[in-house]
């Protein structure tokens, strides 16, 4: 009898591991409009109301707590926050005016204005869902195509970028953060030279992003290169019929770190996102680009 | 409604539940810039409470759920949380530990064991990116924050389970009473003696 218990018990637990070791290679090699995502699509599609009903309902307890969280850190970072205000108000007015200028010369020359933000609609979607994983920094929000959202659409909160959708269904998208391993921007430094590289997610740490392959060879180029507090936008390109995902000029962080020899040796600096993105509850989808043309992402 | 039956049932509501309310509420609340995770907790107590098969059936669906939920990899959480509810129910089985404690050690390695699995996985299935060392600081500190709350857990799960169970204590004990049986308070000495002074 006891014998056969744990005969039972194991051949269960065999079953068990079997079946998930299967959905997981059988998942992993599938496209996005294979049976088991359509199943997964389906499953999720079902869930989204009552998620998106049990968020809102428990939305007071998730105030409360994070009023108490957010009083206790904004304490601590009112000295540093006005002094940062000063000088962001000098540079301010140093880009409005600038601004002003690129606007008359780009009319003078003609040039395209469309990849700009300008060009796309904004779709505002609530966050229902969140994974507290940390190797998959995902949200769940309540908006999907019947919206108008698309796959690789960006999102943007906190008037920063904040990532791009992955996954869209009817009524529900899930949204995939500049901080998960699977997303990579194309960025720009706002700094003399404009230097351009590809900022990934340094994995495990949700305050840090890395912007790597900068074309730096020299301590000469350091210098005028990239410095610590300096705005991180995203580059955005045209070439061709191909444009890249995520409109120029979102603001996506500042230089947290730049270490001269790595920066020369690797073309790596740190960065720390400008949103914060494990308080995210309200999101906005840059929808509908111009159509005609197609879209890529800088590999 | 037979026993089985009866917990099968509690334990799909547990999972259902546990799952949306980890997904909506819990995880959208930072503690010391991570958040709790519930669900491993949910397994672990099931596992202590119910056994090793009981426990891995509902790690499983559990984990299954929150892939399906989530859009992720299917069968990742599900590998991980089948571990944790066996361990835990063969922990059960084997020691049966009654220290109020145990809970709060098996909470923590039942999270320490997801965050270092989920890791082990993702680097087993390829990662482009970078991968910072602030990862471990970000499972010590989820594992602090999921010990904190190991003991409530446990205690709601006993309190979902603990009725749907073949053995529970308390039923027994009103089994007993009702019965004429023996009382806890009682040595059967004592209780022999005064039946047989009442005859």
């Amino acid at each position: 009898m006891h014998d056969k218990q744990i005969r039972r018990r194991r051949a269960v637990l065999a079953v068990l591991v079997g079946v998930s070791l299967i959905l997981l290679t059988a998942y992993f090699g599938e496209s996005q409009t294979s049976p088991l995502h359509n199943v997964q699509r389906g499953i999720a599609e079902v869930l989204s109301p009552l998620q998106a009903g049990a968020s809102r309902a428990l939305e007071p307890v998730r105030n409360i707590a994070s009023w108490v969280s957010d009083t206790l850190h904004a304490k601590s970072q009112v000295d540093g926050l006005r002094r940062e205000l000063q000088t962001y108000e000098a540079e301010a007015a140093r880009y409005r005016s600038a601004w002003l200028l690129n606007r008359q010369m780009s009319q003078e020359l003609g040039l395209d204005q469309r990849l700009g933000i300008s060009a796309r609609d904004l779709v505002t979607a609530q966050v229902i869902v969140r994974d507290p994983a940390l190797w998959y920094e995902t949200v769940e929000v309540d908006k999907g195509s019947d919206d108008g959202v698309r796959l690789r659409d960006p999102v943007i909160g906190d008037n920063a970028l904040v990532g791009t959708i992955s996954f869209v269904g009817p009524t529900l998208s899930v949204v995939s953060l500049i901080t998960d391993h699977t997303v990579s921007v194309t960025a720009q430094v706002l700094d003399r030279n404009g230097d351009t590289g590809e900022l990934v997610p340094a994995v495990g740490n949700p305050n840090e992003l890395v912007l790597q392959d900068l074309q730096i060879s020299n301590a000469q180029q350091a210098m005028t290169g990239p410095q610590v507090g300096q705005l991180v936008s995203t580059a955005g390109f045209k070439s061709q019929n191909l444009e890249s995902l995520y409109p120029q000029g979102i603001p996506i962080g500042v230089v947290s770190s730049v270490n001269t020899n790595e920066e020369i040796s690797s073309g790596n600096i740190q960065v720390t996102p400008s949103a914060d993105l494990r308080g995210l509850d309200v999101v906005q989808i840059l929808t509908n680009p111009r159509a005609g043309l197609e879209r890529a992402q800088v590999p | 409604m037979s026993d089985a039956f009866r917990l099968a049932i509690r334990l799909i509501a547990l999972a259902f539940v546990a799952v949306v309310i980890q997904e909506s509420v819990i995880s959208q609340l930072s503690i010391f810039g991570v958040s709790a995770d519930v669900t491993p907790l949910a397994v672990m107590a099931v596992g202590l409470l119910c056994g090793s098969l009981a426990g891995a059936l509902f790690g499983f669906g559990t984990g299954l759920f929150i892939d399906l939920v989530l859009v992720q990899t299917l069968g990742v959480t599900s590998l991980l949380y089948i571990a944790i509810g066996y361990w835990a129910g063969r922990l059960h089985e084997l020691r049966d530990p009654s220290h109020e404690l145990v809970p709060l050690a098996a909470g923590a390695a039942a999270t320490a064991f997801a965050g270092l699995g989920m890791a082990v996985i993702q680097f087993l299935l390829g990662v482009d990116a970078p991968v910072s060392f602030l990862l471990l600081q970000q499972i010590v500190i989820t594992v602090l924050v999921n010990t904190l709350i190991a003991l409530p857990v446990y205690a709601l799960v006993r309190r979902i389970v603990r009725p749907a169970l073949p053995d529970d204590p308390h039923r027994r004990r009103r089994r007993a009473y009702a019965t004429g049986g023996l009382s806890p308070l009682q040595r059967p000495s004592e209780r022999l003696g005064r039946r047989a002074r009442g005859a």
